[in-house]
């Protein structure tokens, strides 16, 4: 049903863009003068549902250890990290070493318990809540749509930029197609001829999309993703040649931020990333002892995000960069009968970069499974919100992109946001 | 030969993979009920497509050493998947297989992960039969059959869903998206179908058999040790007497449950509805909100006849929705939707199949490979600049690759670039219409050669370019 909305939310809002699209060249001007050098966001997404209590492990919990028998993470492998503000001691997965280098120099905040009331279950239900920022609404504009919206028109095509193939709930505009460039090297033209051939083909092509059809939106919307294909390209083309200052591991995840360097490091005007590494669906064969697929996908995880960080930091672009993870939701506090995890509650948000302020933020639950114990929903089976996840998002519009957080969340957050920036 | 026969065009995108030269010619003097009889009685004609394969009028595939082996090697399935679409004599079965490929969306990577490559392709290739044997087959039948496929209890875990532990993988999903939708059950009923489907397990024939051996199977198996038998109850009717309660059964018997309560999915009127509205968006429109009239038409057509499919898609394709000129073009063509068409109009002599997989992967959508269990992001989600880019960029591979088919097949035509134009815009290809604005860009792109000699390298320049830009143009991602 969210997607058919999707659907009608694209075929309503397409018309104002596809004008837009017209002055490619004046775009890519604006591009300069508007993004180059600005603050920009990246944002991670761990698609699935991560598995948070075993991201960021509670290892003195005696309720940890009972309630995951199989795959609890022994606290002698656990990275050590301190403890919250309610002296719970937490530490890393162990393969987070990564994350533990960039905590360790104060650039790591850790916000625990993060969600929102009466949380979807459903991975497509809440990834929608997460990108609308409305539990009550997964149909839409997303909020990462809406501060683009908020940017001086025109909206430069390349404001934001989706490194995975589908465009996320969180990226939907109203003013602007973000485009999808999974794989900078394949963002390029063909043509059956060459030469003067092919350039006279480039330009009736151009020509053609930015026509504007009469009565058929849906065709003025495809049109506007040619004239978006159009006006990126060149620069698009232009990181490709980017030789990176640290060694990325070979995998999509860590590509994909390679590529988000180099965009950073060329400076083409994009506020707005998306990554994003899946597999957190981890409904079995989890793995134990710190081994197995889920110490893969936080090696996946950690091992691409430093990469990332010191690269950056190289190149003294570190305090132009603020990344944000998250996933759609946490999974249940006991392991279910095939040493995996099902569906759960709150989960656990972080932030990096020059600015961020490094700690962990918010209490840990007590997986004491007592009815009395607030700090669990469910029966006890899931761990409770304690930090509206718009709070975090408001501390990002406000103290980071310039934004109203106000205005593009529909309403104050700021109240309790962690001062992570 | 000018196309004329406009509604049949529309029913042979939709319900079949667009209208080839030959089909054109057979339907040219049809009334559409004749087309749509010959599209739902697909029985009626041969399922020898495969025994085409290799054959040289028919568009190749390529192999990697060894035989072509659609049945154990992946890339292989794929080919074959889609020289199925360009060649069946039975398109709308292909078509309805992709639809459920889609609504049961399975990923070969998991499957494969758990049995290796071999086993991983025997299964989703089990599993595109299963959706081609139950095209317009029964629903309930069809959801029973997929509860225990076996490329299905690996993708949602059913292997691991015991008694003692249940799993609730399955459960959710049969519920959220294979039947009727969120809002219509709570938690606790999740976890009550968890427990419904324990014991809806795999076995491996034989039990010590290798994987890298093609005669080793992985079949359902109802494993009664691991089947939870006390009673389940649910905040719905599970059965017609508004039973709420699925009986305590022993053990023996348990398999029981699973199939009362995917029969109560599958008769309850919201997975009519959630049926009817998914049809509306793949058969009349993606344009138009789905009219409450024809969801109540569709749900009780299939109501009334036993969660039957085929009655049902007679009924579409007879509509006065389907059947109205103003949804002509209002459904964003599928990647391999539009792959397809484009081989079957542009032309396959010397062209294989597997030079569209990477180009498909780049428009979004590998087959036996959706994103996740909710299938692709349909409609308007195609269309990422990432992947107009590629569709424009298969238009242009494929334009090159039949340059000179495209050439010699223009005859008389070559003698003006208007009469070319005409060829290719009317009768060779069959995009949604273009305005004038965008026909006289055409115009004026074949004209850039002047003076117009019609020599064979000015013809072959323009017919391969004209081709590219009409097939990557935004008019021809439309059916």
């Amino acid at each position: 049903m969210a997607q058919i909305t999707r659907r009608e939310f694209l075929r309503d809002g397409v018309a104002a863009f596809t004008v837009s699209f017209a002055a490619p060249a004046f775009l890519s001007d604006l591009a300069v003068a508007q993004g180059a050098r600005a603050r920009n966001l990246v944002v991670v997404y761990l698609g699935g549902g991560n598995d948070a209590l075993n991201t960021v492990i509670p290892y003195l919990d005696p309720f940890y250890f009972s309630r995951r028998p199989a795959i609890a993470v022994p606290a002698g492998q656990v990275l050590q990290i301190g403890s919250d503000a309610g002296r719970k001691a937490l530490g890393l997965h162990p393969r987070l070493t990564g994350l533990q280098t960039i905590f360790n120099e104060g650039r790591l905040a850790i916000v625990q318990r993060t969600g929102y009331p009466n949380p979807s279950r459903s991975h497509f239900q809440g990834l929608d809540i997460w990108g609308t920022a409305n539990p009550n609404s997964t149909a839409g504009l997303g909020w990462l749509g809406r501060y683009l919206d908020a940017l001086p028109s025109p909206v430069d095509p390349l404001s934001g930029w989706n490194a995975t193939r589908e465009t996320p709930r969180a990226l939907v505009a109203r003013t602007v197609a973000v485009p999808a460039i999974p794989d900078a090297r394949a963002y390029s033209l063909a043509s059956p001829n060459s030469g003067v051939e092919a350039q006279n083909e480039r330009l009736t092509a151009t020509r053609i999309a930015s026509h504007v059809p009469v009565d058929r939106p849906h065709l003025s919307f495809v049109n506007g993703t040619v004239g978006g294909a159009f006006a990126t390209l060149d620069r698009v083309g232009s990181v490709n040649s980017y030789v990176p200052t640290a060694t990325y591991p070979n995998n999509g995840f860590a590509q994909a931020l390679r590529t988000v360097a180099a965009s950073i490091v060329r400076g083409i005007g994009t506020r707005v990333f998306w990554t994003q590494t899946g597999g957190f669906d981890t409904h079995s064969g989890q793995g134990n002892t710190g081994g197995g697929p889920y110490a893969t996908l936080m090696g996946t995880f950690g091992d691409g995000l430093l990469a990332f960080y010191t690269d950056l930091r190289n190149q003294g672009l570190l305090n132009d960069t603020l990344i944000l993870q998250f996933s759609e939701f946490g999974r249940r506090i006991s392991e279910n009968g095939s040493q995996g995890t099902d569906h759960g509650a709150a989960g656990v948000m972080m932030a990096i970069g020059g600015a961020v302020r490094g700690g962990i933020y918010g209490n840990a639950a007590s997986l004491d499974p007592n009815p009395a114990n607030t700090t669990l929903e469910n029966n006890g089976a899931d761990v409770r919100y304690e930090t509206d996840f718009r709070a975090v998002y408001s501390r990002v519009l406000d103290g980071w992109l310039g934004a109203d957080s106000t205005a593009i969340l529909g309403g104050n957050f700021r109240t309790g946001a962690p001062a992570i920036i | 030969m000018v196309r004329e026969n406009w509604q049949v065009e529309h029913l042979l995108r939709r319900a079949a993979f667009g209208p080839s030269r030959t089909d054109l010619a057979r339907f040219a003097e049809s009334p559409t009920s004749a087309v749509v009889e010959y599209l739902i009685e697909y029985q009626r004609q041969p399922d020898d497509v495969d025994t085409y394969i290799g054959r040289p009028e028919y568009v190749s595939v390529t192999t990697r050493g060894g035989a072509f082996a659609p049945n154990t090697n992946i890339e292989d399935a794929r080919q074959r998947w889609l020289f199925r679409m360009v060649h069946s004599e039975r398109p709308l079965q292909e078509k309805m297989a992709l639809f459920w490929h889609n609504h049961f969306a399975t990923a070969y990577s998991k499957v494969a992960g758990f049995a290796g490559g071999l086993q991983g392709t025997k299964m989703m290739s089990a599993q595109i039969d299963l959706f081609r044997r139950y095209a317009l087959g029964n629903f309930r039948s069809l959801l029973i059959d997929v509860a225990s496929d076996a490329a299905m209890i690996v993708w949602l875990d059913g292997r691991t869903n015991f008694r003692a532990r249940p799993q609730e993988n399955f459960a959710r999903e049969i519920m959220e998206l294979f039947t009727w939708g969120v809002g219509n059950y709570t938690e606790q009923d999740v976890y009550a179908a968890a427990r419904v489907f324990t014991g809806w397990n795999l076995q491996r024939i034989p039990p010590n058999g290798s994987n890298n051996d093609p005669e080793t199977d992985y079949q359902f198996l109802y494993n009664p040790g691991q089947h939870d038998t006390s009673a389940k109850t649910f905040t719905f009717p599970i059965y017609a007497d508004g039973g709420r309660t699925i009986p305590a059964r022993s053990a023996a018997e348990g398999i029981q449950d699973g199939i009362d309560f995917i029969a109560a999915l599958a008769r309850h009127p919201e997975t009519a509805r959630r049926l009817a509205r998914k049809l509306w968006a793949f058969f009349v429109s993606e344009v138009h909100p789905a009219d409450p009239a024809f969801v109540e038409a569709v749900t009780d057509e299939y109501l009334r006849n036993n969660t039957e499919m085929k009655p049902v898609l007679r009924y579409i394709l007879r509509s006065p929705w389907f059947n109205d000129p103003d949804v002509w073009f209002t459904r964003y063509a599928w990647p391999v939707e539009f792959v397809v068409r484009a081989i079957r109009e542009v032309g396959w002599t010397g062209f294989s199949v597997d030079a569209a997989r990477t180009p498909l992967t780049n428009m979004g959508q590998t087959l036996l490979e959706p994103p996740d269990v909710a299938g692709w992001e349909l409609g308007a989600g195609w269309f990422s600049t990432g992947a107009m880019l590629a569709r424009m960029n298969f238009a242009a591979t494929l334009a090159a690759n039949q340059r000179f088919n495209l050439a010699r097949a223009l005859g008389s035509a070559r003698t003006s670039p208007d009469q070319m134009l005409d060829y290719f815009l009317f009768e060779r290809l069959s995009p949604a219409p273009f305005e004038l604005g965008p026909y006289r860009e055409l115009l004026a792109y074949v004209n850039t050669a002047t003076p117009w000699t019609g020599s064979d390298a000015q013809v072959n320049a323009k017919a391969a370019g004209v081709t590219r830009l009409i097939v990557g143009s935004s008019e021809y991602q439309f059916v």
